[in-house]
């Protein structure tokens, strides 16, 4: 089967990649990598180990990844439900629904900043009747998770909607048959059939909190180890001291590298 | 790898400045790019249309933000004939790597005011009412030099700021101002009068313990240099002196 | 028959379906038709994926579903569906799949693993109870599929042509387990092989364009089809008609447009059909001889007609050579082409390749088509 054929045979085979594919790819591929590597090329090296374990440094990064796991965890609880009622539901209009929770993607970050500040800043929709019952978000950790929540949740919807398609609703209605009610088949058998497409939406919900800064500085401000997470040191470093910032920036890459190389790495080697 | 790396970035920054500064000029103009600090935009842009109507046939490309900003891509070889920082330390780096030509001047100052919401709802009149509890307080980072000022001022007062966040640009601190997410923030004078009606500013006497200068220079590099040394003494000038008054900015 | 426990009296407008359908308690039903026909329908009726627009689902005098808006979930039906494809859950090995059902009954986790293991035991495929679906063939997925059916111990079990997925190999095997835990049980299956109505069914229902065509036992309707669809199940040569004349003994005839009048005999025990009443000829293609028509037999029996040959079909050791029969012999002169009013009537004569090789048959070709009148069975619809 020419489908299934390994890779490593592949190489011998016929491929049908016309050869001019490979100078254009390469330099898509070149523009991608050579940034990050900019930032290698910069670092301060002698001093990296103290740059990046300063007390700022370090409340930066532990703010950026209980932040990003708990806009993640956020993101977990609405969205999952929300691929569910976009992929399955028959109500009208959800159509347009669908292109609305997709406007994150889209809309700058400041944009999406000035958004949230009009609807839960202190003077905003719903702020000002938050603001009556004594409860403040701006300039607070909780900003900070919203601002993400906000930007990643269309990522893990997308993602899980797709697989959702893709999987299609057959085994559910098995299941109903074998007597298994919605809720006892979304558990048994929607989660673990979705599971991969879950993972992946996961995962690049993660990165896109872990690199928010836009909304974050606009709805929640920077203070360190409230509001300042590393996307935003970096940028208040950069002004101040320079190498500070680089090896930052470093850090940042590292983070996401990692988690990026954890959720697909370990698929492309399958 | 390093050095095809940073000659790689530096093809980037070159190639895109001219984007930045504008187009090309039409043949038989002269034109001047000038890099200057965020704050400077308003009055600048004046500035440089008068200084074009004095120099029939010299077209003025500003560019402007952040002045360190403005320093590094300076440089990276950037193509300004004249910097204008809103700081000295910044035009410190750039002087001190022999990018100027001749010494940095400074042409105007500018000092620290409170800006609160039109009216002054909390009714306050000087820096010891910032720590009120309660009072959601905005200022620029330590980092940055409108967070350093406003430290400064606060030691000469001698009271303990507790910000609700340290904003990476003084505009940040105006926009929290003006959204009503604080109450209060430290920014200058000249923020205050270019957001119209929007804050309102008190003014607070340990302000003039921290001025902050912004010195002009030609550059090294400059295309133009007579024209360069010619734009940075017009900023200095008597017309110039005015526009910048109008907008908030101190003598030097 | 006592009422059913399964009723279907439904309609659904949209598939343009409307339809009646009974299962006796215990009963095996064939559900037979070509594609189109409704099967799917009616088992997404019975299932409750599908809501009716009129009528209702009825199952031992709970109302499942009616036009009124009385609804029960297909997880309190206790109808199981098993598809064409196992549709086994990926994620969980053999047992787990079949123990999916009492765990959603709301069985303790050893006592659903204890029943799964009963079930697979039942349908012999306790040694597959640790492998993951992808680890199956089609036929082990299949018998682990019925297993896990079984085990939801439903009332009536649905079953949408089990074998169409199977290869050749695995189906028999699978045909006489299906045979054994039938026994017994309500079921509907979905087929279209007269051997599985024969093995599995005590009934066959036909659904032709979204309506009950014909039903009855299993046997008495693939001998004598009154519908062209069972007829073409059967393998047997229809036509349709009216009685013109019911003669001496049981011979009679029937005046079929296109082919004149066809002679033949109303079978033992079955009421002769009136004159004029609407009535079918059937007869088997293996009961047809072809002639070319410049050796037209002497003493030639009654029913011969004028075909043009359109296709040769070889089936193992025959050859079915299906025709558009013309006129009557006799009705027009000899060597005229066969121009028969109205619509051409499809007949199907078999040879063997022998004879079909000497007869140089070939699509287009003339011939003449004959059948003796006892082999002619006849009967009203």
């Amino acid at each position: 089967m020419l489908a299934s054929a390994r890779p490593d045979s592949q190489a011998r085979g016929f491929t049908g990649l016309p050869r001019w594919i490979w100078a254009p790819a390469a330099l898509g591929a070149l523009f991608v990598v050579v940034p990050p590597a900019g930032i290698l090329a910069r670092v301060d090296w002698a001093d990296f180990v103290l740059l990046v374990t300063s007390e700022s440094s370090l409340a930066a990064l532990r703010l950026s990844l209980g932040t990003a796991a708990a806009s993640t965890a956020v993101v977990l609880l609405l969205g999952v439900p929300m691929a569910m009622a976009l992929a399955r539901g028959t109500l009208p209009g959800l159509r347009v629904l669908r292109a609305l929770v997709l406007l994150p993607l889209v809309l700058p970050p400041v944009v999406g900043g000035l958004a949230l500040l009009y609807t839960f800043g202190r003077l905003g929709l719903v702020g000002r009747w938050l603001d009556v019952l004594g409860v403040q978000l701006a300039f607070s950790t909780a900003a900070v998770v919203m601002a993400q929540a906000f930007v990643s949740l269309p990522f893990l919807v997308v993602s899980l909607e797709g697989a959702l398609r893709t999987a299609g609703g057959r085994y559910e209605a098995v299941a109903a048959t074998l007597g298994a009610s919605p809720t006892h088949a979304f558990r048994r058998v929607t989660l673990p059939l979705v599971l991969p497409g879950l993972a992946s939406g996961l995962v690049l919900a993660f990165a896109r909190s872990l690199g928010e800064f836009g909304a974050t500085l606009t709805f929640a401000g920077s203070l360190q180890g409230v509001t300042r997470t590393l996307p935003l040191e970096v940028y208040l470093q950069r002004e101040a001291d320079p190498d500070a910032a680089v090896a930052l920036a470093l850090l940042l890459v590292a983070v996401a590298a990692a988690v990026v190389g954890l959720a697909y790495g370990r698929r492309g080697l399958r | 790898m390093k050095r095809a790396v940073s000659a790689a970035l530096a093809a980037l920054v070159l190639s895109t400045a001219p984007l930045l500064a504008g187009c090309t000029p039409p043949s038989g103009e002269r034109s001047l790019t000038v890099f200057a600090a965020a704050s400077l935009r308003q009055s600048f842009t004046e500035i440089g249309e008068a200084f074009e109507a004095a120099h029939p046939g010299v077209r003025v490309a500003l560019n402007v933000a952040g002045s360190s900003d403005l320093a590094a891509q300076i440089a990276q070889g950037a193509p300004a004939d004249v910097f204008a920082s809103a700081d000295t330390t910044t035009m410190d780096r750039v002087t001190g790597a022999g990018l100027a030509d001749g010494d940095a001047a400074v042409f105007a100052t500018n000092v620290l005011t409170i800006a609160v919401a039109p009216g002054n709802p909390d009714g306050i009149t000087g820096l010891a009412d910032l720590s009120l509890p309660g009072l959601r307080l905005v200022q620029c980072a330590p980092q940055v030099p409108c967070g350093s000022a406003a430290q400064a001022a606060a030691a000469r007062a001698g009271v303990d700021l507790a910000p609700v966040s340290e904003e990476p640009t003084v505009t940040d601190v105006l926009g929290k101002v003006i959204s009503g997410e604080a109450d209060a923030g430290l920014v200058y004078v000249t923020d205050v009068r270019g957001a119209g009606g929007a804050v309102e500013g008190v003014a607070f006497p340990e302000s003039a313990a921290a001025v902050n200068r912004y010195p002009i220079a030609a550059l090294r590099g400059a295309r133009e240099p007579e024209l360069a040394r010619e734009f940075a003494a017009f900023v200095a000038g008597a017309e110039a002196r005015k526009v910048l008054e109008d907008a908030g900015f101190g003598a030097p | 028959m006592s009422a059913p426990l399964l009723a279907v009296d439904a309609g659904v407008a949209a598939r343009g379906v409307r339809l009646a359908v009974g299962v006796g308690d215990g009963e095996t039903v064939a559900i037979m038709g070509p594609n189109g026909a409704g099967k799917s329908t009616l088992f997404a009726l019975c299932a409750g994926l599908l809501r009716p627009d009129d009528g209702g689902v009825r199952l031992g005098g709970r109302v499942l579903a009616d036009h009124s808006g009385a609804w029960v979930p297909p997880h309190r039906r206790g109808i199981a569906l098993l598809a064409q494809e196992p549709l086994l859950f990926p994620h969980l090995n053999a047992l787990e799949n079949v123990a999916f059902a009492p765990r959603a009954a709301g069985a303790s986790r050893r006592a659903a693993r204890a029943a799964a293991e009963r079930w697979l035991a039942e349908v012999d495929a306790s040694d597959l109870a640790a492998r993951r679906p992808g680890e199956l063939s089609g036929g082990q997925a299949q018998r682990v599929a019925i297993a896990r059916a079984l085990a939801a111990e439903p009332r009536v079990l649905l079953l949408d042509e089990p074998f169409v997925a199977l290869d050749v190999a695995a189906a028999p095997a699978l045909r006489r387990l299906l045979r054994r835990v039938l026994a017994g049980r309500t079921a509907l299956v979905i087929t279209h092989e007269p051997l599985d109505a024969h093995l599995l069914a005590d009934r066959v229902v036909v659904l032709e364009s979204g309506r009950v065509a014909e039903s009855g036992p299993t046997a008495e309707l693939l001998e004598r089809p009154r519908s062209r669809f069972a007829a073409g199940l059967a393998g047997l040569n229809f036509v349709a008609g009216r009685s013109t004349a019911v003669g001496s003994g049981n011979a009679g005839r029937l005046a079929v447009e296109g082919l004149g009048e066809v002679s033949g005999s109303v079978p033992d025990g079955v009421a002769a059909p009136a004159d004029g009443e609407e009535a079918v000829a059937v007869f088997r293609p293996a009961d047809i001889a072809v002639f070319r028509p410049a050796d037209i037999p002497h003493g030639s029996p009654r029913n011969s007609w004028r075909a043009t040959v359109q296709e040769l079909e070889p089936r193992g050791v025959q050859v079915r050579v299906h025709c558009e029969a013309g006129p009557a012999l006799g009705a027009v002169p000899t060597g005229a082409v066969p121009t028969g009013a109205g619509q051409p009537v499809r007949l199907s004569a078999d040879l063997t390749p022998a004879a079909a090789a000497e007869l140089d048959l070939a699509p287009g070709q003339p011939v003449v088509l004959s059948v003796k009148a006892a082999a002619v069975s006849l009967y009203g619809v």
